[in-house]
């Protein structure tokens, strides 16, 4: 029995070896795959437009001109924007959930706010129409002439735009960044905070030194939420106003990359057409990766920055 | 290498044992097609009752899009397509054989409109919606919008232009309606199911420009008939032609199709919008069914224009529950002619 369970057990460890390993490569290759697919459709379009495509403002189905300044400018600002404000609230839910809340609520709340996740972008969207866009454009209706005149406020009060979609993407994401950021917040070893309390520390004093030490993880919760916002789609579409300008009004209709697609898609028929429409995927598909990258390098450069100073370097305020 | 040909072997045995089976099914005949989503509630009526009366035909259909349709049914993945918008020379030229155009029903698109106050049915022309389009007239006291609608108090309110922010046939009749009756709309926007809007806000689907329209004050938008009829959505009156102004209705969008048969041409890729005739609703379009003109599969084609044939005559009469406005007499019996040119 003992004789034959070794090598038994090293058959088994290669095949679970092979097995994960085996997933592990397809993420790989479904990546490749899509990238490469997405390069293939739209080189009618690359060819035609090069790097134009990127920082042209027509979108002009009928003429053949196709530019994705608009939507690209959209897509980042709605999503940042979202970030803008789901970030403050998501991280006050989390620290609230696992250091401030009597345990009674914990789970009920933890579960309320999972639950959000659950719920399907259609009837995000359907809500938005309904009960959103109605409140916003009461809210536009009350900014004062001279907010009106600042060009961040400036435009008919229709509603619709970007105001109301950013404010939709940011209850979306934060489910999703406020249940990892509480993870995050939960792995955090119970020493650092008893060492926070032993050195004298309140508690928001304490709770500052856990978000310290677990700042990598609340940045990757953070940047989890930014992703998708960025590939959010029925509920920006039914909000944003769908038209293609750049703006910085909050209360004007804007357009975003998903939106684009979900709305010109499957009435394309035109090769050119078609293929632009690729590119507007691939492009969208290219700004996630550089997030993606761009979230690596601030996670690393945060992490050097902790190795770097003294690893229990809690900003003591000056005692007065 | 032994590999490739144990996989020969294995599917060569799957292909005869296909075979095999194929004479039990070659009592049902199975045709696929894809296209338009707006006929597509007439459309599964018609394969529906079309098979409750030939059990062995069964016709699947996609609502994928116009746009879809036309490619699946250029890369001959679908027997037929559907579109809203007739091809172009360039797609037509791009397809393996020559595609045949047959109107089936038709749409008409209404403008609706909210203006708090007011009640009364507005009267638009061409000209002033192209305006409204293009951003030219912006607010609802316009001398011309004003001009047209004696007796009614418009308020100084701005407009805001609904549009259809999904490709779609509405907005191929829209633009097709604005682009002949404005020659500048033709130049800065001009005619495709997905345009590029100078102003306004875009809702996706009907619901979504209806939704938009019924809670902005000052809005405008168009949508299709058949939505605004069942939703009991109001709509203004349009003015055709012959100057008249014209209520949206099954009956205006079939006489504005009768009007267009004295003209037709072979190919029946024609615009009914601002058709002649007194009582012709001027934003009024067929939508069509497309079919090879000599396909290859000789079977599925003879029991296709049977069911053609029975939906041209017979099928008619499911237009009006749907909402539908039916071809005029004349259509039919040009189509009905036309019909012979398939090679079975």
């Amino acid at each position: 029995m003992a004789k034959n369970s070794a090598p038994r057990r090293r058959g088994g460890d290669l095949g679970f070896r092979a097995g994960t390993g085996f997933f592990a490569a397809l993420v790989v290759m479904l990546v490749g795959g899509i990238a490469f697919v997405l390069w293939r459709e739209s080189r009618l379009s690359i060819a035609k437009f090069g790097f134009d495509f990127w920082r042209t403002k027509t979108w002009d189905p009928v003429s053949g001109e196709f530019g994705a300044l608009p939507f690209i400018w959209g897509t980042l600002y709605s999503s940042f924007l979202a970030l803008l404000i789901s970030t403050p609230v998501a991280l006050g839910i989390a620290i609230f959930l696992s250091e401030l809340s009597p345990r009674m609520l914990r789970t009920p709340l933890a579960f309320l706010t999972e639950l959000l996740a659950a719920i399907p972008s259609i009837v995000y969207g359907l809500w938005g129409v309904f009960v959103l866009v109605p409140l916003v454009r009461k809210l536009e209706l009350l900014a004062p002439a001279w907010a009106r005149s600042l060009p961040l406020f400036s435009g008919p009060p229709l509603g619709v735009g970007m105001l109301s979609a950013a404010l939709i993407l940011a209850v979306m994401i934060i489910p999703f960044t406020s249940s990892v950021a509480r993870e995050v917040l939960k792995a955090v070893p119970a020493t650092q905070r008893e060492a926070a309390y032993a050195l004298g520390a309140t508690r928001w004093e304490a709770i500052q030194v856990t978000m310290r030490y677990g700042r990598t993880g609340i940045i990757g919760a953070v940047i989890l939420g930014l992703g998708r916002a960025i590939g959010e789609t029925m509920a920006v579409t039914m909000l944003i106003g769908n038209s293609p300008r750049i703006t910085w009004s909050l209360f004007a209709p804007q357009y975003t990359m998903a939106a684009v697609l979900a709305n010109e898609f499957t009435e394309a028929a035109d090769d050119l057409y078609l293929s632009a429409l690729v590119e507007i995927g691939l492009v969208l598909f290219a700004i996630t990766l550089l997030i993606s990258a761009a979230s690596r390098f601030l996670i690393w450069s945060v992490n050097r920055e902790v190795k770097a100073s003294a690893p229990m370097a809690a900003p003591a305020p000056e005692a007065t | 290498m032994n590999m490739k040909i144990r996989l020969k072997t294995a599917l060569r045995g799957l292909s005869a044992a296909l075979l095999v089976g194929a004479p039990v099914a070659a009592q049902t005949v199975q045709i696929n097609g894809a296209g338009a989503t707006f006929p597509f509630p007439i459309y599964s009526k018609w394969f529906d009752e079309y098979h409750k009366q030939r059990p062995n035909v069964e016709i699947n259909y996609q609502s994928i899009g116009s746009g879809g349709g036309i490619r699946q049914l250029s890369n001959e993945t679908v027997f037929f397509g559907a579109s809203d918008g007739p091809m172009t020379n360039d797609q037509l030229a791009g397809a393996p054989g020559a595609i045949l155009h047959f109107p089936t029903v038709l749409g008409g698109v209404a403008p609706s409109y909210n203006i708090p106050g007011v009640t009364a049915s507005l009267k638009f022309t061409g000209a002033v919606l192209a305006e409204i389009y293009l951003g030219k007239i912006t607010k609802w006291n316009d001398p011309a919008i004003v001009k047209l609608n004696p007796g009614v108090a418009l308020p100084s309110l701005d407009i805001a232009a609904v549009h259809r922010s999904d490709g779609s046939g509405t907005n191929y009749i829209f633009c097709d309606y604005l682009s002949k009756v404005y020659p500048e709309f033709k130049k800065r926007v001009g005619v495709a199911t997905s345009v590029n809007w100078p102003v306004g806000v875009g809702g996706k689907g009907n619901e979504g420009v209806a939704g938009l329209v019924k809670q902005t004050p000052g809005a405008i938008g168009y949508v299709e008939l058949i939505y605004a009829i069942q939703n009991n959505i109001s709509y203004g009156d349009v003015q055709n032609h012959d100057g008249r102004f014209v209520r949206a209705s099954l009956e205006t969008v079939t006489e504005a199709a009768a009007g267009a048969a004295k003209a037709m041409p072979p190919d029946f890729r024609v615009s009914i919008t601002n058709a002649p005739g007194a009582n012709a609703y001027p934003i009024s379009s067929f939508t069509w069914m497309l079919f090879y003109e000599s396909p290859k599969d000789k079977k599925r084609a003879k029991v296709m224009v049977d069911f053609f044939k029975w939906a041209l005559t017979d099928g008619q009469k499911y237009c009006a529950e749907l909402g539908y406005a039916p071809l005029p007499k004349e259509v039919v019996a040009l189509e009905a002619k036309a019909l012979g040119k398939i090679k079975l």
